[in-house]
């Protein structure tokens, strides 16, 4: 298993992006997760989003809401969200998980930075947790191994800016818009912006999410940015599937098209 | 940040080990913006002056302070009992003395849209109504399970200009509003305020909403010593989010020796899972911005509230009610739903007054407590709004609309 240092080096040395995608543990159920994240890897998806469904999911459109909703109904659990981490680093892709704080301060901060590094993951990305707030995840992060990754958005400060890509390991998460997470038809200005505003303050790895779902956008992101990050846009292929063989085709071609557009910078 | 106040540990957003700020980072430059706003508005005596006069002008304060004479004798154990009058307030609550100062707030930023999330249908016709005086856009996110048993309040919204959207997610409760008004509010935050309803959600609200319902303790205490020559024995109040408590208590924190008491829902009865008791069958976890007492399972998802009143039937609290519950200021307890109907009939037959179901939360907690302090106790109550609009609710629990009542009717 990379970690994300070596996976952002590479792409840098063969002058593309890096294609992060993410999909919910449970959705569309256990092991369709896990068969759809390892046809992502297989089809070009270099860094894996493992989302841990909350029934509280603030940033989230009505797209993930509605697989997050599915994912819980079925009844999954962190330890389910754990196990399909471990089932994806095996492929050797590297892994993160995507959560809301509060599920993670009830597992307990400590074990759940440890039990993620034993379930191979790399790190975890925080949608609702501020560098302020994390004494204790940075202690845990830190001893576990793992990487933590804040976000910075269009209206940050560049004071800001500095705070959040202070606190961060692995890579910098910019949201390209203001808004909540789902596929638009333009990625728009802002990122860019946000992407040159982060790029003058820090030399972490910087990616862009929300709003990308094609390979067109994709590239676009890419002129700028070290990472692409999708997540609508795999969950709506699977969601307007008529089966799960044709769900599964539908997230390989789409791999494929954000990893070209990630090449085609 | 946040500047210590002297009847709380306020401290950068901070109750104790509760509040704080738990938001995607796209909000931290709004909440920022509003914080330092409000800083201004709190010392600049233009604001102030405009602020008291709409509460004078436009809202009827203050508000009266009532003996509740047949009340007590009957079920109080003969304890006195006044009643702080929010109910009388222009749109039928306390929910409106927050809303004015927000409404300003956001008119000082230069916003010229304002969103809300409504439980009961009070704060989202208070924001309506402020919005309508202000000349502002209004947005109101409502549960559909709350729209359906708060009808009449969805129609004053809609006569009041407001746009009010049913959210059909989730448990279709306030819960649920409020994620769909922060998911509008990331999205459309360079022209929008929210106007939070109650003292939860990330710094600065908790701090600016218990501000903005402060002058309901204040006018309490002058009016509780007037009336009866020395402080109550006790202060109580109903307790969803927690503004109109937080505004009763907030003058009498630093008083020992009157006893703070906060009744939250206890719907079916805490034992059964049906309630939105959240000091009885919660715990310290993070919910909408804040860290607080929250309804969850063993894995941190949110438990669904259930409680008769709309206004109580949320899943969190407001952190400071955290912190007092935890260093033992205050003490919650909940009340079922069947006591609360019990306690909104004996107001309406013994006082003429027909309370909010939320408010018979206060009134049933206030029938226990006058028995265990006895008659020679004083209790203040904050009234916190009145029952037109659930005047529906309680005919069918009564069965007087034909139908024949629900259980423990
Ligand atoms: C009349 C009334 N009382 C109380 C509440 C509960 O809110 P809080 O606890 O913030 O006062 C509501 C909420 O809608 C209400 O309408």
């Amino acid at each position: 298993m990379g970690s994300l240092q070596e996976m952002f080096d590479t792409a840098r040395a063969e002058n593309r992006a890096v294609l992060i995608g993410y999909l919910p543990a449970g959705f569309p159920d256990h092991e369709g997760c896990i068969d759809a994240l390892r046809v992502m890897v297989e089809s070009g998806v270099d860094v894996v989003e493992v989302g841990l469904p909350y029934s509280d999911p603030l940033m989230d459109g009505a797209t993930i809401q509605q697989a997050v909703d599915i994912a819980l109904s079925a009844g999954t659990a962190t330890p389910d969200v754990l196990s399909t981490v471990a089932a994806i680093a095996a492929t050797g892709a590297p892994t993160l998980v995507m959560s809301y704080w509060n599920p993670i301060e009830k597992y307990g901060v400590d074990a759940f930075a440890r039990d993620l590094a034993s379930a191979g993951g790399v790190g975890v990305i925080t949608p609702d947790l501020t560098p302020e707030e994390s004494g204790p995840w940075m202690r845990a992060t830190d001893s576990a191994g793992i990487d933590r990754v804040y976000l910075v958005a269009p209206s940050s400060s560049d004071e800001r800016i500095a705070v959040v890509a202070g606190a961060t390991t692995g890579f910098v998460y910019a949201a390209s818009t203001m808004g909540v997470t789902g596929t638009r038809t333009t990625v728009g200005s802002a990122a860019g912006e946000l992407v040159a505003r982060t790029r003058a303050l820090t030399d972490r790895p910087i990616a862009v999410g929300l709003g990308v779902s094609t390979g067109d956008q994709a590239a676009e992101v890419s002129a700028y940015a070290d990472g692409v990050i999708v997540g609508s846009a795999f969950v709506r292929a699977l969601l307007d599937a008529p089966s799960r063989g044709a769900g599964l085709d539908a997230v390989a071609a789409l791999a494929v098209s954000l990893a070209a557009g990630a090449r085609r910078r | 940040m946040a500047l210590a106040s002297s009847d709380s540990p306020e401290l950068a957003g901070h109750f104790g080990e509760y509040g704080g700020r738990f938001v995607p980072e796209a909000l931290t430059a709004a909440l920022d913006e509003l914080d330092a706003t409000f800083r201004s508005a709190l010392v600049d005596p233009a604001f102030r002056a405009e602020l008291d006069w709409l509460q004078a002008t436009y809202n009827g304060r203050p508000s009266p302070l009532s003996e509740a004479r047949r009340f007590s004798a009957q079920y109080c154990g003969g304890a006195r009992v006044l009643l702080k009058r929010e109910d009388l307030n222009h749109t039928g609550s306390h929910k409106i003395n927050n809303v004015l100062g927000q409404a300003l707030l956001a008119v000082r930023m230069g916003k010229k849209r304002v969103i809300a999330e409504t439980g009961a249908g009070q704060h989202g016709v208070a924001t309506a109504t402020a919005a309508a005086l202000m000349g502002l856009e209004c947005t109101v996110y409502m549960g559909e399970e709350d729209t359906r048993r708060q009808a009449l309040n969805v129609a004053r919204m809609q006569l009041l200009g407001a746009e009010v959207i049913p959210v059909t997610i989730g448990s279709r409760t306030l819960k649920d509003a409020i994620n769909e008004a922060m998911r509008d509010w990331v999205t459309s935050v360079d022209r929008t305020h929210y106007i939070l309803g109650t003292v939860t959600g990330p710094a600065p609200f908790p701090e600016i909403v218990k501000e903005f319902h402060r002058v309901i303790g204040s006018e309490a205490r002058v009016q509780v010593l007037e009336r009866v020559g020395r402080l109550p024995d006790a202060v109580a109040a109903c307790v969803g989010g927690g503004s109109n408590a937080m505004g009763i208590f907030s003058a009498f924190i630093d008083d020992p020796q009157v006893q703070l008491r906060g009744y939250e829902a206890g719907g079916d009865g805490v034992e059964t899972g049906r309630h939105a008791a959240r000091f009885s069958g919660g715990s310290p976890g993070v919910l909408h911005g804040a860290r607080t007492y929250v309804m969850q399972d063993q894995w941190g998802q949110t438990v669904p509230s259930h409680s008769i009143s709309a206004g109580l039937d949320y899943p969190g609290v407001g952190p400071e009610h955290a912190w007092l519950h935890d260093t033992g200021r205050a003490v919650y307890e909940p009340v079922n739903d069947d006591e609360a109907m019990a306690a909104f009939a004996a107001l309406c037959r013994t006082e003429g007054i027909i309370p909010a179901i939320e408010s018979a939360h206060g009134l049933a907690g206030v029938m226990r407590l006058g028995r265990e302090l006895g008659p020679e106790a004083v209790i203040l109550l904050n009234l916190s709004g009145r029952g037109d609009k659930d005047v529906e609710t309680a005919a069918r629990w009564f069965g007087l609309d034909g139908a024949s009542p629900e259980d423990g009717g």
